[in-house]
This record gives structure tokens, C-alpha cells and sequence, in this order.
């Protein structure tokens, strides 16, 4: 029994020690290189949204051919599945294993609250956000290691409840959505516009990965005059073909998540709906803008097998990857001093983005930027989105001073309220 | 060899390993890539061994093969974040640790008991069905209440009390409790099995019906084992919140049970010590198959070890280091393996 323990437990032992060797990096690091690390979902529900960022990343560090600043960028790649705690133990390994300089991640809103605590207990290393778009994560508890060059869930909402009353004349909206922290604070940002000017809403929450929309179709309220559809991914599509096999007719507006690729090159009856559906987002897939048209270009050309047109994945992680690049080309590739004068770089920088317009950010390392009202058009059968309207310098208060803001509470899915009497 | 011998060698020997990883951790790489290693592997690894063992206690001595053994230690784990002074958001809080964590492992037991009783009456794979059943209700039962669980985002910020005034999740000090607690249930686990109780539970895994015939509840060993069971799966449960700094659904979803039992399987059902191996195998796949494989495709390389292993060896990595042991010193098969 004692002997067999042993055995078993010097081959355990043999196993660790040899691993060990074989895992542990290079570690004499030459002076000239910058490690930047990456995490993104290339497992479970946005897998594709990951791939997506994957090329981006990979295009951004080509257009510099993997040099900045007279330094050879490494690019250790990690990836997620979406679930917090997998994406910190590969941020971990990025930082402690691997020894990067700079992750440029995470894609999805609970890995990025996860990522905000970690970078806080880190010195003298820089978490620039991939695309999660919690609105708490630089709102509240900020870290001053995480900088996002995105905007949040609300600002990506921006101008579609203004739109919704002054346009579309609603005066009722019911809103269906997901019951968790992304969908609430798109919620807030519609509500923050819509209710404001005067108008009411009946919200109809449920939980993530429902597929069977019956009742809550049942109860939207009939006097409602529009539907505003907050679902994304796979809920979307299912919500949006049960609402056209039932008949729905109310006309629908949505989200900046609902109206995407995934949704929109599924067929099904759904179609019928999608077609000039008014949605707010932070990208518009069929703009005339040059700068866009140029990288629409070159991602088809370097990625033949990609999106139709680049998705959002695609383009907020080649944001994040250019404001990394211009502001270690600022420092000349100077990360001594605990960061230091890389961080004050990335903080003041205006880094332009593929939609032709700028982003900064403000005292929260949280990104100022354009958002846009697009309408879905059918192109031989492919739809894309075109530009309605554009709103620049969209601030994450919705230009409200931030202590007003803040007191207005953490979005949850009973606040905001306007119900109708 | 007596019992008490047996405990107290086993006992020096784990201790003596689980001290002299580290140390050789210490020597062999530089200091912030060994504690990486301490902290990221090897207390990782123990934790889930301790959440695999049982598994492995319920599978190898009452011949049930649980599917809800990650469910038990969530329920630990969300009583712990509900529960807990510091959790975001706060559901219940105002309890201090000790108090906290007292209640999570009596919520863990009562679970386990529960389990036990519901599945009293199934065994083999309508066994596993229920097990599963069970799992993953509880998953969506999470996901969706808000007001209890936070749904999909789950209860984030258990950081885990101060020790001694370092931090509970200073790799050293959480390498410590880990490996402390993780000797100290195995050794329990040893001993139970050799007591009228793990005996009793073993003649239920050969033939229940004799046993029955003996005059023992089989019922009552069969959901106590669970209970058992329980207590040691809240008890790597625990350990799991203040390792993640939160609970949330997918910690204990159907990928997370998969992952468990896939533990299990690879490190071998035949010895307790299997769970440990298993899990220890499994963080340094899942750590570093990314950074030996194309990128892109490493859960691949992680499904081939695992599939490599369990082919060329159906009782696990334990089976094969016997085997190889066997073929070393030429000894021809035994008749039986050792329970």
C-alpha cells in the first residue's frame, strides 16, 4: 500500500518537474521586444465573435509588420469561453507564465469586470479591453490599469429612444431582452432618452438562452405601438421567428447586439421583419465612409473566408490593438517605470477608428465615441445595415456630470422605471 | 499493517510531497514562474481534486458515479457569496468567514443528502441520468433567479479571509489551506473505508441484496455516503469561490461536471488518490495546450491526451503507472486489483 503510494506519487512528481521544463518560456528576454498577450472566445457561445477578433488583431499588427518603435512585437494568444473565471486564469497565465507586457482583451462583459479587478492588484502592466461593454466596469471600482476604447452598452444604445419618439412617433414601447447587467444597461441608455421626453415602458425580461418565446409574445401589452428587442445572438433569432410566426405587428426597433450577422444571414421567417428594421449600434456595416470602405477592403482581402464585412468584434479589437501601437510608438517603446509614461500616453491618445471617426477617453480611461441609427437594407438577398444617423462624442454619462449620473444607480431590471398608468 | 500505520505513513508521505513540489518548484524555475506555478497550478489542481474525490470516494467504494458532485460544491459555493460580508451584490451578507463558510459546508452536506435520497432507488446509468438531471436544473435554476444568485453574472468579490494578515489568496497561504485541507479529507477518505460504515458501503457496491440480508440499511449507508460525499465536494467548492473571487453559473455547469468527471476518469476510479492525479493532469493540459499546439486548436491536443489515456489505459493515469510498475519489475498480472 505505503510502496504503491510512492511509486504513484514519484511518477505524479516526475510529471510536474518535466512539464515544468517544458512549459516554462524563454525566459532571457531580449531588450527589443514588447509581449503583448490576447484573450478572446474562441470557445462556447461567441466563438465566432472571437475568430472575428482574431483577424483583426492579426491585421493590426501586420499593417506594422509586428514591429513598433524599432521593437519586435510577441503576440501570445489565450482564449475564453466567455465564463469569468476561465478568462482570469488565462489572464493569469499571460501575465505570470508568459510574462506579457499588455493584454489587449477580454470580449465579453462578465470576463471583463473579472479582468478590471485583477488589473487592479498589477503594477506596472496595462489591460486595454477587447469589447465587453458592462457599463460598471469603468464606472464604478475603476482600475486605473484598464483602459476602454469602446463604448459601454448604453452608449451603444444612444439616439435610438430620441429616434423612437421624435421619428417613429412611439409614445409606448414594450421591451423584450435578456435578464442580465448588458441588456439592463441598454435598457438604461434607451430609458435615460426615451422616458425622459415623455414616453412609457413595459418591460418583459428572460433569462439568457431561452428558446421558447410563446408567453412572452403573449404579453406584450396590445397598446403598445412598438416593440424594442434587446436579445442578441441566438435568443434574437429566436425570439425574432416565434414574434414572425405568431403573426406579431407591432413594428420593431432594436438593440446594437439584436441586429448582427449572426441574426441577419439565418434564414427563416424572421427576414420579413429585419428588412428597413431601425437599430442603434456603434457600427454600420454598409457605410459610404472611405476610411471604412478601406478597411472593409483590406479585411476582405487578407481574409477571404471572413464576415461579408467585418463585425463588431473585429473592429473594437483593432481599435484596442492601434491605441496599444500608437502609444508605444509615442514612448518609443519605453514600458520602464512600471508603465508609467505608456499609461499617460494611452490615456490622452485619439486613436481613429475604422468607422472614420475618433475615440478618447475620459478621466475613467473609458472610451468617448461615435454611435450611429442604422436601417437594415436587403442587397441580393444579403443584409446589411446602413447609416440612419450619427452621433459623435457619445460620453458614458450621456453628458451628465458624473456624480449626477452616479446617483441615478446601478442599471438593474427595475431601474430605470416608466411603466404606463 | 494497521489502520492507525497505514494512516500516519500515507499521511507523511502526502505530507512530504505536497512540501516538496514547491520546494522543487522553487529550485528548478525562477521565483514569480514557480509561484505561478504553486498558485495557478498546483493549488487549482488541488482544489478540483479535492471536489474530483467525491466522486471518486462515492465511485470506487459504493460503485455510484455521481454527475451532481460540481452542483454540491456550488451550492457550497453560493451560500458562501450569499452569505458572505464584502460579496457583490449583497444578497444576504453581514456573516463574517468562519460563520459563512460553517454554513456552506451544512448547506453542502444537507445537498448531498438530498442527492443521495432522490437517487436512492437508481443505479448505473439511470443513476447518471438523475445525477445529471439534477445538475443541470440546478444550473438553470441559478442562471435565472436574479434576486437570490444574481443570475448569469453570478456573486463576484469573495475574497476570502486574512491569515495570519496575508492575504487568503497570496499563492503561498492559499497553496497551504489547499493542501492542508486536501491531505486531511483523503486521509479521512482512507480511514472511513476501513471503518464498519466503509465496509459496509463496499459489500453495498458488491451485492446489496446480501448485504441487505445482513441486517443493514442500504438505503441509510447509500444517502449518508452521499452526505459524505457532500461534505467533501463543499468543501473544494468553498475553496473554488475564493480561488475565482466569485461564483457564477458556468462554474458549475454542464462543462464544468463534464470536467469533473473527466478528472475522475483520467486520473483512474481505482484509489482516491486518482482524483488528485487526474486534476493535476488536467490544469496542466488546460494551462499550457495552448502554448504547445496551434491556438486555435488546442482543445483538440486536450482531447487526444485524454483519450490516449484512457484507451491505452481504461483505469486511468493510476492504472498506467501500475502497469508500467508491473512491467519494470516483471511481475506477472495479479489476479485482482487492490480495492
Amino acid at each position: 500500500m505505503f510502496r504503491g503510494l510512492m511509486t504513484r506519487s514519484t511518477a505524479a512528481l516526475l510529471a510536474v518537474t518535466a512539464s515544468a521544463a517544458l512549459a516554462a518560456p524563454t525566459l532571457a528576454q531580449q531588450g527589443g521586444t514588447i509581449r503583448i498577450g490576447s484573450i478572446k472566445t474562441l470557445e462556447g457561445p461567441f466563438a465566432t465573435g472571437g475568430q472575428d477578433a482574431v483577424r483583426a488583431l492579426t491585421m493590426a499588427f501586420e499593417e506594422v509588420n509586428f514591429t513598433v518603435a524599432g521593437k519586435k512585437i510577441e503576440w501570445v494568444r489565450e482564449s475564453s469561453n466567455a465564463q469569468a473565471d476561465v478568462a482570469l486564469a488565462r489572464a493569469r497565465k499571460l501575465i505570470e507564465q508568459d510574462q506579457v507586457d499588455i493584454i489587449i482583451g477580454p470580449l465579453s462583459g462578465a470576463e471583463g469586470m473579472a479582468l478590471r479587478d485583477y488589473s487592479r492588484t498589477l503594477t506596472g502592466k496595462t489591460i486595454v479591453n477587447g469589447q465587453s461593454a458592462a457599463a460598471d466596469t469603468t464606472l464604478r471600482d475603476v482600475s486605473p490599469n484598464f483602459f476602454r476604447f469602446n463604448g459601454d452598452g448604453m452608449q451603444w444604445i444612444a439616439g435610438l429612444g430620441t429616434y423612437a419618439y421624435q421619428k417613429m412617433n412611439a409614445r409606448h414601447v414594450a421591451l423584450v431582452g435578456g435578464d442580465y447587467a448588458f441588456p439592463y444597461a441598454q435598457v438604461f441608455g434607451f430609458m435615460q432618452e426615451f422616458c425622459k421626453l415623455g414616453g412609457k415602458v413595459t418591460k418583459l425580461w428572460s433569462p439568457l438562452g431561452t428558446t421558447d418565446f410563446a408567453s412572452t409574445i403573449a404579453s406584450i401589452p396590445k397598446n403598445a405601438d412598438t416593440v424594442l428587442v434587446i436579445h442578441g445572438g441566438t435568443d434574437a433569432l429566436a425570439f425574432l421567428t416565434q414574434y414572425a410566426q405568431a403573426g406579431g405587428q407591432q413594428p420593431l426597433i432594436a438593440g446594437p447586439v439584436t441586429v448582427d450577422q449572426v441574426v441577419m444571414s439565418a434564414r427563416g421567417p424572421h427576414r420579413r421583419l429585419l428588412n428597413n428594421l431601425i437599430s442603434a449600434g456603434p457600427i454600420v456595416d454598409d457605410s459610404d465612409d472611405p476610411t471604412w470602405k478601406a478597411f472593409v477592403a483590406s479585411y476582405k482581402k487578407r481574409f477571404p473566408d471572413g464576415f461579408a464585412a467585418p463585425s463588431i468584434n473585429a473592429v473594437h479589437y483593432y481599435i484596442a490593438a492601434k491605441a496599444v501601437i500608437m502609444a508605444l510608438e509615442q514612448v518609443k517603446g519605453d514600458l520602464s517605470n512600471n508603465q508609467q509614461a505608456f499609461q499617460a500616453a494611452l490615456a490622452k491618445l485619439e486613436v481613429p477608428t475604422p468607422m472614420g471617426g475618433k475615440v478618447r477617453l475620459d478621466d475613467n480611461r473609458q472610451a468617448i465615441a461615435s454611435n450611429f441609427i442604422r436601417r437594415v437594407v436587403d442587397r441580393n438577398g444579403q443584409l446589411f445595415t446602413t447609416q440612419v444617423e450619427r452621433f459623435d462624442n457619445v460620453t458614458q454619462t450621456f453628458g451628465m456630470p458624473r456624480a449626477e449620473f452616479l446617483a441615478l444607480g446601478s442599471p438593474s431590471r427595475d431601474n430605470p422605471s416608466c411603466p404606463p398608468q | 499493517m494497521t489502520l492507525a500505520r497505514t494512516l500516519l505513513l500515507t499521511g507523511t508521505a502526502g505530507l512530504g510531497i505536497l512540501c516538496l513540489v514547491p520546494l522543487a518548484l522553487f529550485l528548478a524555475l525562477p521565483e514569480n514562474q514557480a509561484l505561478f506555478w504553486i498558485g495557478n497550478i498546483l493549488a487549482r489542481a488541488l482544489i478540483y481534486g479535492i471536489i474530483a474525490l467525491s466522486l471518486t470516494f462515492l465511485a470506487t467504494y459504493g460503485g455510484f458515479v455521481s454527475l451532481a458532485q460540481m452542483m454540491v460544491a456550488g451550492i457550497a459555493g453560493y451560500v458562501l457569496a450569499m452569505t458572505v460580508q464584502g460579496a457583490v451584490p449583497v444578497i444576504i451578507g453581514g456573516f463574517g468567514y468562519p460563520m459563512a463558510i460553517l454554513m456552506a459546508l451544512l448547506a453542502s452536506v444537507l445537498a448531498g443528502l438530498a442527492v443521495g435520497a432522490i437517487a436512492v432507488r437508481t443505479n448505473d446509468i439511470y443513476l447518471l441520468m438523475i445525477t445529471l438531471a439534477l445538475a443541470v436544473g440546478f444550473y438553470r435554476f441559478v442562471e435565472s433567479n436574479i434576486d437570490l444568485f444574481n443570475g448569469y453574472e453570478g456573486i463576484r468579490n469573495v475574497l476570502g479571509p486574512d491569515i495570519l494578515g496575508r492575504r487568503f489568496r497570496d499563492p503561498m497561504v492559499f497553496y497551504t489551506i489547499a493542501s492542508g485541507t486536501a491531505l486531511l479529507l483523503y486521509l479521512g477518505v482512507l480511514f472511513l473505508v476501513r471503518t464498519p460504515f466503509g465496509l459496509a458501503l463496499q459489500g453495498i457496491r458488491d451485492n446489496p441484496r446480501r448485504i441487505s440480508a445482513l441486517g443493514y440499511n442500504v438505503v441509510l449507508h447509500r444517502i449518508v455516503a452521499f452526505g459524505i460525499a457532500g461534505f467533501i465536494a463543499g468543501c473544494g467548492g468553498v475553496l473554488a469561490t475564493i480561488y475565482n473571487i466569485g461564483i457564477s453559473p458556468g462554474s458549475i455547469g454542464l462543462g464544468a461536471t463534464i470536467n469533473l468527471l473527466i478528472m475522475s476518469v483520467v486520473g483512474g476510479l481505482g484509489h482516491p488518490v486518482g482524483a488528485f492525479v487526474g486534476s493535476l493532469i488536467f490544469a496542466i493540459f488546460d494551462t499550457f495546450a495552448a502554448s504547445l499546439y496551434d491556438r486555435d486548436r488546442f482543445n483538440s491536443l486536450i482531447g487526444a491526451v485524454f483519450l490516449v489515456i484512457v484507451l491505452i489505459s481504461p483505469d486511468g493515469a493510476l492504472g498506467l503507472s501500475r502497469r508500467l510498475g508491473r512491467l519494470l519489475r516483471g511481475k506477472p498480472k495479479p489476479g485482482a486489483p487492490p480495492a
